[in-house]
Protein backbone atom coordinates (compact mmCIF):
# COMPACT_ATOMS: atom_id res chain seq x y z
CA UNK A 1 0.00 0.00 0.00
CA UNK A 2 1.36 3.41 -0.96
CA UNK A 3 -0.76 5.45 1.51
CA UNK A 4 -0.27 5.66 5.26
CA UNK A 5 -3.74 7.06 6.02
CA UNK A 6 -7.01 8.10 4.41
CA UNK A 7 -6.08 11.69 5.05
CA UNK A 8 -3.00 11.29 2.93
CA UNK A 9 -5.06 9.61 0.24
CA UNK A 10 -7.62 12.42 0.02
CA UNK A 11 -4.93 15.09 0.22
CA UNK A 12 -3.04 13.69 -2.81
CA UNK A 13 0.15 15.46 -1.80
CA UNK A 14 -1.59 18.84 -1.95
CA UNK A 15 -3.17 18.17 -5.36
CA UNK A 16 -6.41 16.84 -3.86
CA UNK A 17 -8.63 19.55 -5.34
CA UNK A 18 -7.31 18.93 -8.87
CA UNK A 19 -7.20 15.14 -8.76
CA UNK A 20 -10.59 14.68 -7.08
CA UNK A 21 -12.10 17.50 -9.11
CA UNK A 22 -11.18 15.55 -12.25
CA UNK A 23 -12.35 12.19 -10.95
CA UNK A 24 -15.54 13.53 -9.37
CA UNK A 25 -16.78 15.39 -12.44
CA UNK A 26 -15.95 12.42 -14.68
CA UNK A 27 -17.92 10.01 -12.49
CA UNK A 28 -20.80 12.49 -12.18
CA UNK A 29 -21.01 13.02 -15.97
CA UNK A 30 -21.06 9.29 -16.61
CA UNK A 31 -23.70 8.70 -13.93
CA UNK A 32 -25.92 11.45 -15.36
CA UNK A 33 -25.50 10.05 -18.87
CA UNK A 34 -26.51 6.54 -17.82
CA UNK A 35 -29.48 7.88 -15.85
CA UNK A 36 -30.57 9.98 -18.84
CA UNK A 37 -30.36 7.04 -21.24
CA UNK A 38 -32.49 4.88 -18.95
CA UNK A 39 -35.01 7.68 -18.42
CA UNK A 40 -35.32 8.28 -22.18
CA UNK A 41 -36.14 4.61 -22.77
CA UNK A 42 -38.71 4.52 -19.97
CA UNK A 43 -40.39 7.71 -21.17
CA UNK A 44 -40.52 6.49 -24.76
CA UNK A 45 -42.09 3.17 -23.78
CA UNK A 46 -44.72 4.98 -21.68
CA UNK A 47 -45.44 7.37 -24.52
CA UNK A 48 -45.69 4.56 -27.09
CA UNK A 49 -48.10 2.58 -24.92
CA UNK A 50 -50.32 5.62 -24.56
CA UNK A 51 -50.32 6.10 -28.34
CA UNK A 52 -51.11 2.46 -29.07
CA UNK A 53 -53.95 2.41 -26.57
CA UNK A 54 -55.33 5.57 -28.13
CA UNK A 55 -55.43 3.74 -31.45
CA UNK A 56 -57.37 0.76 -30.18
CA UNK B 1 -24.67 -17.52 -39.61
CA UNK B 2 -21.54 -16.74 -41.56
CA UNK B 3 -19.83 -13.48 -40.79
CA UNK B 4 -17.87 -13.61 -44.04
CA UNK B 5 -21.01 -13.19 -46.13
CA UNK B 6 -22.46 -9.79 -46.90
CA UNK B 7 -25.92 -11.12 -46.03
CA UNK B 8 -24.96 -11.47 -42.39
CA UNK B 9 -24.02 -7.81 -42.14
CA UNK B 10 -27.06 -6.55 -43.97
CA UNK B 11 -29.24 -8.71 -41.76
CA UNK B 12 -27.93 -6.98 -38.63
CA UNK B 13 -28.09 -3.59 -40.33
CA UNK B 14 -31.87 -4.06 -40.15
CA UNK B 15 -33.31 -2.27 -37.08
CA UNK B 16 -35.26 -5.22 -35.66
CA UNK B 17 -32.38 -7.69 -35.80
CA UNK B 18 -29.97 -5.11 -34.43
CA UNK B 19 -32.33 -4.24 -31.59
CA UNK B 20 -32.15 -7.83 -30.36
CA UNK B 21 -28.41 -8.13 -30.87
CA UNK B 22 -27.71 -4.85 -29.05
CA UNK B 23 -29.95 -5.95 -26.18
CA UNK B 24 -27.89 -9.12 -25.71
CA UNK B 25 -24.55 -7.33 -26.04
CA UNK B 26 -24.81 -4.17 -23.92
CA UNK B 27 -24.89 -5.89 -20.51
CA UNK B 28 -21.69 -7.79 -21.38
CA UNK B 29 -19.89 -4.57 -22.30
CA UNK B 30 -21.20 -2.80 -19.21
CA UNK B 31 -19.91 -5.61 -16.98
CA UNK B 32 -16.50 -5.53 -18.70
CA UNK B 33 -16.33 -1.75 -18.25
CA UNK B 34 -17.07 -2.07 -14.52
CA UNK B 35 -14.40 -4.72 -13.95
CA UNK B 36 -11.74 -2.88 -15.96
CA UNK B 37 -12.63 0.43 -14.29
CA UNK B 38 -12.17 -0.99 -10.78
CA UNK B 39 -8.94 -2.69 -11.81
CA UNK B 40 -7.57 0.44 -13.51
CA UNK B 41 -8.46 2.73 -10.59
CA UNK B 42 -6.87 0.26 -8.20
CA UNK B 43 -3.60 0.31 -10.15
CA UNK B 44 -3.76 4.07 -10.61
CA UNK B 45 -4.57 5.06 -7.04
CA UNK B 46 -3.39 2.22 -4.84
CA UNK B 47 -0.41 0.67 -6.62
CA UNK B 48 1.27 3.24 -8.87
CA UNK B 49 3.87 5.31 -7.02
CA UNK B 50 4.03 9.12 -7.05
CA UNK B 51 5.65 10.74 -10.08
CA UNK B 52 9.19 12.06 -9.69
CA UNK B 53 8.31 15.54 -11.03
CA UNK B 54 4.59 15.98 -10.48
CA UNK B 55 4.12 14.12 -7.20
CA UNK B 56 0.56 12.82 -6.74
CA UNK B 57 -0.85 15.42 -9.13
CA UNK B 58 0.03 13.32 -12.16
CA UNK B 59 -2.76 10.86 -11.28
CA UNK B 60 -5.13 12.99 -13.34
CA UNK B 61 -3.51 11.14 -16.26
CA UNK B 62 -5.61 8.05 -15.48
CA UNK B 63 -8.71 9.91 -16.55
CA UNK B 64 -7.40 12.73 -18.74
CA UNK B 65 -5.62 10.63 -21.37
CA UNK B 66 -8.36 7.96 -21.72
CA UNK B 67 -11.20 10.52 -22.02
CA UNK B 68 -9.20 12.50 -24.58
CA UNK B 69 -8.59 9.37 -26.66
CA UNK B 70 -12.28 8.50 -26.47
CA UNK B 71 -13.31 11.99 -27.59
CA UNK B 72 -11.26 11.45 -30.78
CA UNK B 73 -12.14 7.79 -31.33
CA UNK B 74 -15.87 8.46 -31.01
CA UNK B 75 -15.71 11.22 -33.62
CA UNK B 76 -13.94 8.85 -36.01
CA UNK B 77 -16.59 6.22 -35.28
CA UNK B 78 -19.28 8.78 -36.17
CA UNK B 79 -17.47 9.54 -39.43
CA UNK B 80 -17.22 5.81 -40.16
CA UNK B 81 -20.98 5.26 -39.66
CA UNK B 82 -21.68 8.36 -41.73
CA UNK B 83 -19.66 7.06 -44.67
CA UNK B 84 -21.53 3.75 -44.43
CA UNK B 85 -24.83 5.59 -44.20
CA UNK B 86 -24.21 7.78 -47.24
CA UNK B 87 -22.84 4.83 -49.24
CA UNK B 88 -25.36 2.09 -48.50
CA UNK B 89 -28.25 4.27 -47.30
CA UNK B 90 -28.76 1.99 -44.29
CA UNK B 91 -31.12 3.35 -41.65
CA UNK B 92 -29.04 2.07 -38.77
CA UNK B 93 -26.00 4.22 -39.64
CA UNK B 94 -27.67 7.51 -38.83
CA UNK B 95 -29.05 6.12 -35.60
CA UNK B 96 -25.59 4.91 -34.54
CA UNK B 97 -24.03 8.28 -35.35
CA UNK B 98 -26.68 10.06 -33.30
CA UNK B 99 -26.25 7.63 -30.39
CA UNK B 100 -22.49 8.24 -30.34
CA UNK B 101 -22.62 12.05 -30.34
CA UNK B 102 -23.69 12.79 -26.73
CA UNK B 103 -21.07 10.46 -25.28
CA UNK B 104 -18.41 11.96 -27.55
CA UNK B 105 -19.39 15.46 -26.45
CA UNK B 106 -19.18 14.37 -22.84
CA UNK B 107 -15.68 12.96 -23.28
CA UNK B 108 -14.52 16.08 -25.13
CA UNK B 109 -15.85 18.20 -22.29
CA UNK B 110 -14.13 15.96 -19.72
CA UNK B 111 -10.89 16.18 -21.68
CA UNK B 112 -10.99 19.97 -21.42
CA UNK B 113 -12.14 19.91 -17.81
CA UNK B 114 -9.51 17.47 -16.51
CA UNK B 115 -6.92 19.21 -18.68
CA UNK B 116 -7.70 22.54 -17.03
CA UNK B 117 -7.45 20.97 -13.59
CA UNK B 118 -4.12 19.48 -14.56
CA UNK B 119 -2.81 22.62 -16.24
CA UNK B 120 -3.49 24.90 -13.28
CA UNK B 121 -1.09 23.26 -10.78
CA UNK B 122 1.53 22.20 -13.36
CA UNK B 123 1.60 25.07 -15.89
CA UNK B 124 0.09 27.73 -13.66
CA UNK B 125 -2.90 28.33 -15.94
CA UNK B 126 -6.31 26.73 -16.56
CA UNK B 127 -6.21 27.44 -20.24
CA UNK B 128 -3.93 28.57 -23.06
CA UNK B 129 -4.87 29.14 -26.69
CA UNK B 130 -2.35 26.67 -28.04
CA UNK B 131 -2.83 24.13 -30.81
CA UNK B 132 -3.68 21.06 -28.73
CA UNK B 133 -6.17 22.77 -26.45
CA UNK B 134 -7.80 24.84 -29.17
CA UNK B 135 -8.28 21.90 -31.55
CA UNK B 136 -9.84 19.85 -28.73
CA UNK B 137 -12.19 22.77 -28.03
CA UNK B 138 -13.13 22.78 -31.71
CA UNK B 139 -13.87 19.05 -31.44
CA UNK B 140 -16.24 19.78 -28.54
CA UNK B 141 -18.01 22.42 -30.67
CA UNK B 142 -18.23 19.98 -33.59
CA UNK B 143 -20.08 17.53 -31.34
CA UNK B 144 -22.44 20.27 -30.16
CA UNK B 145 -22.94 21.42 -33.75
CA UNK B 146 -23.77 17.89 -34.85
CA UNK B 147 -26.30 17.47 -32.03
CA UNK B 148 -27.89 20.89 -32.67
CA UNK B 149 -28.14 20.35 -36.43
CA UNK B 150 -29.56 16.82 -36.33
CA UNK B 151 -32.13 17.70 -33.69
CA UNK B 152 -33.21 20.84 -35.57
CA UNK B 153 -34.21 18.95 -38.74
CA UNK B 154 -37.63 17.36 -38.44
CA UNK B 155 -37.22 14.86 -41.25
CA UNK B 156 -35.04 12.28 -39.50
CA UNK B 157 -33.45 10.80 -42.60
CA UNK B 158 -32.58 14.26 -43.89
CA UNK B 159 -31.17 15.08 -40.46
CA UNK B 160 -29.06 11.93 -40.63
CA UNK B 161 -27.59 12.95 -43.98
CA UNK B 162 -26.88 16.53 -42.93
CA UNK B 163 -25.25 15.25 -39.73
CA UNK B 164 -23.19 12.77 -41.72
CA UNK B 165 -21.61 15.67 -43.60
CA UNK B 166 -20.53 17.39 -40.35
CA UNK B 167 -19.21 14.09 -39.02
CA UNK B 168 -17.15 13.38 -42.15
CA UNK B 169 -15.82 16.89 -42.76
CA UNK B 170 -15.13 17.47 -39.06
CA UNK B 171 -13.08 14.27 -38.87
CA UNK B 172 -10.21 16.25 -40.44
CA UNK B 173 -9.85 17.86 -37.02
CA UNK B 174 -9.00 14.56 -35.29
CA UNK B 175 -5.51 14.03 -36.78
CA UNK B 176 -4.91 17.75 -36.23
CA UNK B 177 -5.56 17.27 -32.50
CA UNK B 178 -3.44 14.17 -32.38
CA UNK B 179 -0.40 15.59 -34.18
CA UNK B 180 -0.76 19.15 -32.86
CA UNK B 181 1.91 18.54 -30.21
CA UNK B 182 4.36 17.60 -32.97
CA UNK B 183 3.41 20.17 -35.59
CA UNK B 184 3.32 23.25 -33.38
CA UNK B 185 5.22 24.54 -30.41
CA UNK B 186 2.92 23.96 -27.50
CA UNK B 187 2.78 23.93 -23.74
CA UNK B 188 1.15 20.53 -23.89
CA UNK B 189 3.48 17.57 -23.52
CA UNK B 190 4.00 15.04 -26.33
CA UNK B 191 2.15 11.75 -26.69
CA UNK B 192 2.23 9.56 -23.59
CA UNK B 193 2.07 6.40 -25.64
CA UNK B 194 3.27 6.04 -29.20
CA UNK B 195 3.43 3.15 -31.61
CA UNK B 196 6.95 3.91 -32.78
CA UNK B 197 8.82 4.11 -29.50
CA UNK B 198 8.50 2.51 -26.09
CA UNK B 199 6.29 4.46 -23.67
CA UNK B 200 7.94 7.17 -21.60
CA UNK B 201 6.24 6.08 -18.40
CA UNK B 202 6.56 3.34 -15.79
CA UNK B 203 4.89 -0.01 -16.51
CA UNK B 204 2.32 0.15 -13.73
CA UNK B 205 1.28 3.70 -14.65
CA UNK B 206 0.95 2.65 -18.26
CA UNK B 207 -1.21 -0.34 -17.34
CA UNK B 208 -3.44 1.73 -15.11
CA UNK B 209 -3.98 4.15 -17.97
CA UNK B 210 -4.61 1.45 -20.57
CA UNK B 211 -7.12 -0.32 -18.32
CA UNK B 212 -8.98 2.96 -17.82
CA UNK B 213 -8.96 3.50 -21.58
CA UNK B 214 -10.46 0.04 -22.13
CA UNK B 215 -13.02 0.73 -19.39
CA UNK B 216 -14.18 3.88 -21.24
CA UNK B 217 -14.25 2.00 -24.56
CA UNK B 218 -16.58 -0.65 -23.18
CA UNK B 219 -18.64 1.92 -21.29
CA UNK B 220 -19.15 3.79 -24.57
CA UNK B 221 -20.09 0.65 -26.49
CA UNK B 222 -22.56 -0.42 -23.81
CA UNK B 223 -24.17 3.00 -23.56
CA UNK B 224 -24.36 3.54 -27.32
CA UNK B 225 -25.98 0.13 -27.83
CA UNK B 226 -28.48 0.95 -25.08
CA UNK B 227 -29.22 4.37 -26.56
CA UNK B 228 -29.57 3.16 -30.12
CA UNK B 229 -32.21 0.67 -28.98
CA UNK B 230 -34.33 3.58 -27.76
CA UNK B 231 -33.88 5.35 -31.08
CA UNK B 232 -34.84 2.18 -32.99
CA UNK B 233 -38.06 1.85 -30.95
CA UNK B 234 -38.87 5.48 -31.66
CA UNK B 235 -38.30 5.30 -35.40
CA UNK B 236 -39.97 1.91 -35.85
CA UNK B 237 -42.90 2.70 -33.58
CA UNK B 238 -45.36 2.06 -36.45
CA UNK B 239 -44.35 -1.62 -36.61
CA UNK B 240 -46.03 -4.54 -34.90
CA UNK B 241 -42.86 -5.78 -33.23
CA UNK B 242 -42.24 -2.46 -31.44
CA UNK B 243 -45.87 -2.42 -30.34
CA UNK B 244 -45.41 -5.89 -28.87
CA UNK B 245 -42.31 -4.79 -26.98
CA UNK B 246 -43.98 -1.66 -25.59
CA UNK B 247 -46.93 -3.65 -24.29
CA UNK B 248 -44.72 -6.41 -22.93
CA UNK B 249 -42.68 -3.88 -20.93
CA UNK B 250 -45.79 -2.55 -19.17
Amino acid sequence: MIWDSWNQFWNMGGYGLYVWGSMGVTVACMAIEVWQARLARKQLLTQLRAEYEGNL
Amino acid sequence: MNIFRANFWFHYAGPQAFYGLAGRLWPCFAALAAVLGVWGLWLGFMVAPADAQQGEGYRIIFVHVPVSWMSMVIYLAMAFWSVLGLTFNTRLSGMMTRALAPTGAMFAFLSLWTGALWGKPMWGTWWVWDARLTSELILFFLYLGYIALTSAIDDQRRGDRAGALIAIVGAINVPIIYFSVKWWNTLHQGASVSLTKSPSMAQVMLWGMLLMAMCFWFYTIALVLFRVRTTILQRESHTAWVQAIAQEAA
